[in-house]
């Protein structure tokens, strides 16, 4: 995978030379990675209206940050080890149907996030610098860092493909998944995982805003041109990426900050999509209207 | 009862004396009912009187806390529930919902959707679909997968009168068709009477049982649902909830007033102690005579 990027890397710079630098392909390839991970995942966010349960992971990774600091650790393994802990507690916290999912969330989330910071001002030799967890820098990826990024991405777009019928089938009814053979409790949990994983080979890298922002604005935005969840899957991802080339390029171009100007490019795909004039009589949902009218 | 289990094919599942609690509550307590194959055995009763929970207990949804559930190894479930609510954000077409849990060929796509009746919509997004043809929509699906047992949660909620006739028709045509058994639920009695081989009245717990005109015909029935009901199957309206209880604890209280409510349970002392043998009596009566009458008929066939 690596071996293949650096000699594309390679092959364009000696074309193209100045303008793209060396730091700003890396910063593409690493963008778009995780948009095309975060395409599929986003649109089962926005389908199970789980997207407070996106902020709420993103937030326990601050706690993540704070226990890799305190412990000596490995900061992906202490982001991803919060991040799945907070997921099962949920689940766990769910079950017991308490207090809603929602305010559940809002508890985790706020709680994670105040302990970390605790921990951090307790820890008086380490100065962190929240702005770049909130963030990141994706102008200052490795080359090591696009590979996890692109190993983690297939492994989790693997995984997706892996549990997506009992997934959709659950994200439609639990129920009828689970009367009807499929283990829609275990696919809830993966899922689960695989959000922790994403969030943990992501954040030092891209920041927690712009992972969350790549999680649920292209796939609201592609819900305008599927017709069925498979595209829409698959839409949410280019679009991803299309806002990830879009963003950095105007970042490089108006000399903004390229998280930002990310979700920003990602916001105008998702606004143009609700353009009337997108609506063309082609879009499936405009076809039915016609048809059962 | 039981003589009826112990025929030759075994029921494709089979209930004992199962309850289900819920936050401290028991939902439905002391329920036994099976299903064979090429059986048609609906579930009725009021709001809240354990219907749905007692059909998610049989296929597996459900653990019950007591009591326990038999199915036949591999069984294969189609189930249409009660409430299904798809998100506008979800891009559905009836044709895609038709491979949610399984694959399928077109051909037995097409020959589901043809036998609802809906074959024209197999492009059009479920959200779109009315209350009736969305209803069709979930059949086609429960039963383009050939299950062993059709599980049907209220299948003819939002369909019109003339189409709620059809509807049992379809049902009980499939069932003639495929050989499986089914497990309906209704709260309206008057058409689905007409398609039942068994049926089974709840109120948190087995209130009587039998066939379609023993049961209307029984004293249970007849405090459950009024006498109106009772006089002509063509009417129902809904009485009895007052009949029991006043307040919201229906289920909870009413589990104590039969022989299957257990009196360990505690809660209930006052003015049911005169019903209960009047219950009891009534109960195996039915259970006994039509019950099994009807066995006869619908299975050894």
């Amino acid at each position: 995978m690596t071996m293949t990027m650096v000699t594309i890397t390679g092959t364009i710079m000696q074309r193209e030379d100045v303008m793209f630098d060396d730091f700003f392909l890396r910063a593409i390839f690493a963008g778009v990675g995780l948009a095309l991970t975060t395409g599929p995942l986003g649109c089962f966010i926005i389908w199970r209206r789980m997207a407070y349960f996106g902020d709420t992971i993103s937030h326990s990774a601050l706690l993540g940050v704070a226990l890799s600091l305190l412990f000596q650790l490995n900061l992906t393994l202490s982001v991803f080890a919060v991040a799945a802990l907070v997921s099962i507690l949920l689940l766990f916290l769910q079950r017991r149907q308490a207090l809603s999912a929602d305010a559940l969330l809002g508890i985790l989330s706020h709680a994670t996030l105040a302990i970390g910071l605790v921990i951090v001002a307790f820890m008086s030799w380490v100065r962190i610098d929240l702005i770049a967890f909130l963030f990141g820098d994706i102008l200052a990826v490795s080359q090591s860092d696009i590979a996890v990024i692109w190993g983690g991405g297939i492994f989790v777009l693997a995984a997706i493909a892996w549990l997506w019928r009992p997934l959709l089938a659950s994200t439609v009814n639990p129920e009828l998944a689970e009367a009807e053979g499929l283990r829609p409790e275990r696919a809830k949990l993966l899922f689960m995982l695989l959000m922790a994983v994403v969030i943990a080979i992501a954040m030092k890298i891209v920041g927690i805003l712009l992972i969350t922002a790549l999680l649920i604005i292209p796939a609201a935005t592609a819900r305008r041109f599927a017709g069925t969840p498979e595209t829409m899957a698959i839409f949410a991802s280019l679009l991803g990426a299309v806002a990830v080339v879009g963003g950095l390029f105007g970042s490089l171009r108006y000399d903004t900050p390229s998280g930002p100007s990310i979700v920003v490019a990602a916001l105008i795909l998702f606004i143009v999509s609700l353009l009337p004039l997108v609506r063309r009589s082609g879009t499936p949902a405009a076809q039915q209207r016609g048809q059962s009218s | 009862m039981l003589s009826s289990i112990d025929s030759k094919s075994r029921p494709l599942v089979s209930l004992h004396d199962v309850g289900v609690r819920r936050s401290g509550r028991w939902l439905v307590r002391g329920v036994d009912f099976s299903v064979s194959r090429g059986e048609i055995v609906t579930l009725i009763g009021p709001n809240g009187s354990g219907k749905s929970t007692s059909a998610k207990a049989a296929i597996g949804v459900l653990k019950p806390d007591e009591g326990h559930v038999d199915r036949v190894a591999d069984l294969k479930v189609g189930y249409v529930p009660q409430k299904l609510a798809i998100d506008w954000t979800l891009p559905l077409s009836v044709q895609r919902l038709m491979t949610l849990t399984g694959r399928l060929s077109e051909r037995e796509l097409a020959a589901a959707l043809e036998a609802v009746g809906i074959a024209h919509l197999a492009k059009a997004e479920v959200q779109h679909l009315s209350g009736g043809e969305f209803q069709r929509a979930l059949l086609a699906r429960a039963i383009a997968r050939k299950p062993d047992l059709l599980v049907l949660d209220e299948p003819v909620q939002g369909v019109d009168f003339n189409g709620e006739i059809a509807l049992y028709d379809l049902i009980k045509s499939i069932r003639n068709s495929q050989g499986c058994g089914i497990l309906l639920i209704s709260h309206d009695l008057h058409v689905v009477m007409a398609a039942t081989d068994t049926v089974v009245c709840l109120n948190g717990h087995v209130c009587c049982r039998g066939t379609p005109q023993a049961v209307s015909q029984s004293p249970e029935y007849v405090r459950l649902f009024g006498t109106r009901a009772a006089q002509s199957l063509a009417i129902y309206s809904h009485h009895h909830d007052h009949t029991h209880l006043p307040d919201g604890r229906v289920q909870h209280e009413d589990g104590s007033i039969t022989d299957h409510c257990h009196a360990e349970d505690g809660h209930h002392h006052h003015e049911h102690g005169d019903h209960h043998h009047d219950h009891d009596d009534h109960d195996h009566d039915h259970g006994h005579h039509h019950g099994h009458d009807h066995a006869e008929g619908g299975r050894h066939v």
